[in-house]
């Protein structure tokens, strides 16, 4: 189970040479200055994230630190009350979570939040819902465009699921499965549409260590074969330390480090924030 | 007072005392909204099974407080009956599935009320007369005024029960956060009982108030229509939200059916509190008190 | 259409080409040639209509979830707005003024749907009611509705298609059927669609729906706009191939309920569910009525018959929802699964 424990923060020895950006290229996320507040209750506050294309970039910190708030935010599910964020060109304070999928990002969810009565399948299939031309009148008369478009579809979903290996259960409705299986589905589903952006909110949460090692191989390989940049809550530091090309990290809603995982290791200021949290059992898990 | 101005003050009096009476009966509905996220159609029948059993006992000559309490011991059990036969094999379903079973319940209670005390209309008298009382030259039903009385005294004890009662105060516990409760030791069945009970008692007084204006029959049922909308402008979730958003209704409610009415045709009262709630939702979509979320969820 | 790659096949159901086939050559073929007017017309055709209603209100609630109290509202829309147009334009077919009702129930359909932009779940079902009542004062109050008749009661005008009469007891069932048989064809394709995937989507999660770039606001008002328009027509044949004569009054919130129940009972988010709570809500009180009357003889008026129905049903509600809250459906289902493994 455990490589590498979060009072140990060695430098992770597999770390993937992301295709790092060069300098001056527009990041494909920036999120500068983000403030949100609920009532009274900071989240997070003046939040900076740049993410470059292709990178994976790892969002850590103890529970409560605003991880899933800042994740929410981006994909326009909480309203900042200040700062902006930008996918590519675009920039926002508040991103309509109706345009994500027209910006090429996609995400899953902490909880997930599959559609439970319809097959894998389907859900991968609805992943493409963005990329739906054909109208209803089309779809509905099967006109040769529409059933084109249904067809490559298919063959998109298809091809996701049985690059994430849950071929098998494809027509079983997606509510019935196992957790880990759901979680493989919800990747599917978001990897389907080709983002340019990929928001991964705790993907490898309540895995087996055989799990979590291939849930990082899919993930790796979203990256390699879509390009995509990933954006990845996680709360095992051994699994971020192999994964990730940049880290940044969240107490109490505050950045309080940014930088390679080796960097992050060696930041005084996170081994504090660890040591704050060293009996997490969720932190401990590796 | 100019008597064009001392008739609109009537009217508007005599809405919001109405007003109190339909905030009376979606109490009811916040009840159980409140800890089991249930909108419970069955009120309304409730309300009028409370009036019928009430009335017949009377009838048959039962004295006065002998047939409350008799009625009071039978909505306990109806009460009971329902949340331990219907609402505790559907815990944890979507709210549409409970909801649809209290509709159930709703076809139940109206048929088992008037199968065994029959359709007819009763009268049902509890000694108010209904002679106008003057201020300043503004006439208020007195009958109004005791029922609004007796309806603010309903509110004022419910508010003790709950601020000041062990039950009273998991219950505001349960309501904010049922995880949370479950979580230290408070026991969800027995504050579910406890409401229905409530509840039970809520349709009982709402029951004679109604019946005592309306008459006794299967229509008392259908105030759940007039709280309805008095709901979704309060928020199913608030007291508070009820009590005002029931003023505003009636009040609203009479204006338009004296000052609308005759333009546009009588019997507007069937719709108008519902689109007069929906403007208001446009307009502010958290809804009277709502604060917790924008949508309605 | 098989998918690229090899997955599993996607298992066939029951309602597989060949049992809808039987179905439509048993509804089609044997039943007009051997049942009794008495049956085409207590039974049949309001089972029909039902059904109608219950397939459009389940494309709604079932599909899409969004929970709605008014449908009754919509049937007299399409009943009255049917009425009119074959009053008011002379020549018009009988077709031509059907579609033209959906359509109208549609466009109402579609105002009615407008709250669910901003309202979710009971606060969007209590919105839906201000639609049933709204309706049921129009029809009352605004005569020229009903052709300034008095209290609104309309007389359905002649069911004749292209010089072919279906006045008779046979004939409406053929005619209802054939509307029937149509629109449920018609909403299997559309469910089977994207745009079906896409209900499906909001209904179990409208966050996620969003997210991966399902119009949300769009979808939810074409689900009001198809659904009232199905369940405008359903209003049409209930009027005029089933009462021949309606008020107002008989498209009431109970009869809301009725195709509410229809939905609940057969079988939420199925097709063949409408057609399974409508064979139920219509043969259970003739049952009890029969049983009513073989066990109490005279005593069993139809006043305590009523009641005894609205305690029964209420009651078979309550049960399926806690034994089978996947309704009727779903019971067919597991029973020939059953079946075919043992045979």
């Amino acid at each position: 189970m455990s490589q590498s424990s979060p009072r140990r923060l060695q430098p992770a020895p597999s770390v993937t040479p992301g295709p790092r950006a060069k300098s001056g290229e527009t990041p494909i996320l920036a999120v500068e200055k983000l403030t949100l507040a609920f009532g009274g209750t900071v989240a997070f506050e003046a939040i900076d994230l740049s993410v470059q294309p292709g990178e994976i970039h790892a969002v850590i910190g103890p529970n409560g630190a605003g991880k899933s708030s800042l994740i929410n935010a981006i994909s326009g599910l909480y309203a900042p009350q200040s700062g902006s964020v930008s996918i590519g060109e675009a920039r926002f304070t508040r991103i309509p979570a109706g345009r994500l999928a027209a910006l090429g990002v996609a995400r899953t969810f902490q909880n997930l939040a599959l559609f439970n009565g319809l097959s894998v399948f389907d859900n991968v299939l609805s992943g493409l819902a963005g990329a739906q031309r054909a109208g209803l009148a089309a779809q509905w008369l099967g006109l040769p465009h529409a059933r084109r478009e249904a067809q490559v579809h298919r063959e998109r979903a298809a091809e996701a699921i049985a690059r994430l290996g849950i071929g098998e259960v494809a027509h079983r409705p997606v509510g019935t499965l196992p957790f880990g299986v759901q979680k493989r589905a919800e990747l599917a589903r978001a990897l389907v549409a080709r983002p340019r952006l990929l928001l991964l909110d705790e993907p490898m949460a309540g895995m087996t260590a055989t799990e979590k090692a291939e849930m990082s191989r899919f993930i790796r390989e979203a990256r390699e074969d879509l390009g995509c940049a990933i954006v990845l809550i996680e709360h095992d530091i051994g699994v971020v330390m192999r994964l990730s090309d940049r880290v940044t990290v969240l107490d109490h809603g505050r950045r309080i480090a940014q930088g390679t995982p080796a960097e992050v290791q060696a930041d005084p200021a996170v081994v504090a924030a660890y040591l704050g949290v060293e009996g997490d059992p969720e932190s401990e898990a590796a | 007072m100019n008597p064009e101005l001392s008739f609109f003050v009537e009217v508007v009096v005599g809405g919001l005392l109405s007003g109190v009476m339909y905030a009376l009966v979606a109490i009811g509905f916040v009840l159980i909204y409140k800890t089991s996220g249930v909108l419970n159609f069955a009120q309304g029948a409730m309300v009028l099974f409370a009036a019928l059993t009430f009335v017949s006992l009377v009838e048959w000559g039962l004295p006065f407080p002998a047939a409350l309490i008799a009625t009071l011991a039978v909505m306990v059990v109806v009460g009971l009956a329902v949340e331990r036969a219907v609402l505790r094999p559907l815990v944890n379903q979507p709210p549409i599935t409970l909801f649809m079973a209290t509709l159930g319940v709703a076809y139940v209670i109206e048929g088992a009320a008037q199968l065994v005390w029959g359709t007819q209309v009763h009268g049902l008298d509890l000694g108010i007369d209904d002679t106008p009382l003057e201020f300043g030259g503004v006439l208020v039903s007195r009958f109004d005024l005791f029922a609004a009385a007796v309806a603010g005294l309903m509110v004022a004890l419910l508010t003790l029960f709950f601020r000041y009662t062990r039950t009273g105060l998991a219950f505001r516990a349960v309501a904010d956060d049922p995880l949370a409760a479950l979580s230290i030791g408070l026991r969800l069945p027995r504050i579910w009982s406890a409401v229905w009970i409530a509840s039970g008692i809520v349709a009982l007084v709402a029951g004679l108030l109604w019946g005592a204006r309306l008459g006794v029959q299967f229509s008392l049922s259908l105030v759940v229509l007039k709280a309805l909308p008095v709901l979704v402008l309060g928020g199913f979730d608030s007291i508070a939200g009820a009590i005002v958003a029931g003023l505003i209704v009636g009040a609203a409610e009479k204006l338009a059916e004296v000052y609308l009415g005759p333009f546009i045709g009588g019997g507007i009262e069937g719709w108008i509190a519902y689109v007069a709630a929906l403007a208001l939702l446009l307009i502010r979509p958290s809804g009277l008190l709502g604060q917790r979320s924008v949508e309605r969820a | 259409m098989s998918t690229a790659l090899d997955l599993p096949a996607k298992p066939r159901d029951l309602s597989g080409p060949v049992g809808i086939a039987l179905l439509l050559a048993l509804a089609f073929g044997l039943v007009p040639l051997t049942a009794s007017d008495y049956l085409f017309e207590a039974i049949l055709t309001p089972f029909l209509a039902l059904a109608l209603a219950g397939l459009g209100l389940n494309l709604l609630t079932g599909y899409a979830g969004l929970l709605s109290l008014g449908s009754s509202a919509f049937m007299a829309v399409g009943a009255y707005a049917a009425f009119n147009l074959s009053l008011r334009v002379p020549g018009l077919p009988l077709p031509v003024s059907i579609l033209g009702a959906g359509l109208v129930a549609a466009a109402a359909g579609l105002v009615a749907g407008l709250p669910s932009l901003r309202l979710k779940g009971f606060y969007l079902a209590v919105s839906t009611l201000a639609a049933q009542f709204f309706v049921a004062w129009a029809l009352n109050r605004i005569g020229w509705l009903s052709n300034d008749s008095p209290s609104g009661v309309i007389n359905a005008p002649r069911l004749v298609v292209a010089g072919q009469s279906f006045e008779d007891a046979r004939g409406r069932y053929l005619f209802s059927l054939a509307i029937v048989s149509f629109l449920t064809f018609a909403t299997g394709r559309l469910v089977n669609s994207p745009t079906g995937r896409n209900l499906v989507a909001i209904r179990d999660s409208e966050v996620a729906a969003r997210i991966v770039g399902v119009k949300v606001a769009r979808t939810k008002l074409l689900a009001f706009a198809l659904s009232c328009f199905i369940v405008g027509i359903a209003g049409v044949l209930w009027a005029f191939a089933y009462l021949r004569t309606v008020e107002p009054a008989g498209f009431n919130l109970d009869r809301s309920f009725q195709i509410l129940f229809i939905v609940i009972i057969g079988g939420l988010g199925t097709l063949r569910g409408a057609f399974l709570g409508a064979g139920f809500i219509v043969v259970l009180p003739l049952v009890l009525s029969r049983l009513g009357a073989a066990l109490l003889g005279d005593s069993f008026d139809s006043g305590t018959l009523e009641m005894v129905q609205r305690i029964v049903l209420g009651a078979l509600i309550v049960i399926v929802l806690i034994r089978e809250p996947a309704g009727l459906s779903a019971l067919l289902h597991r029973t020939a699964r059953r079946l075919r493994l043992s045979a």
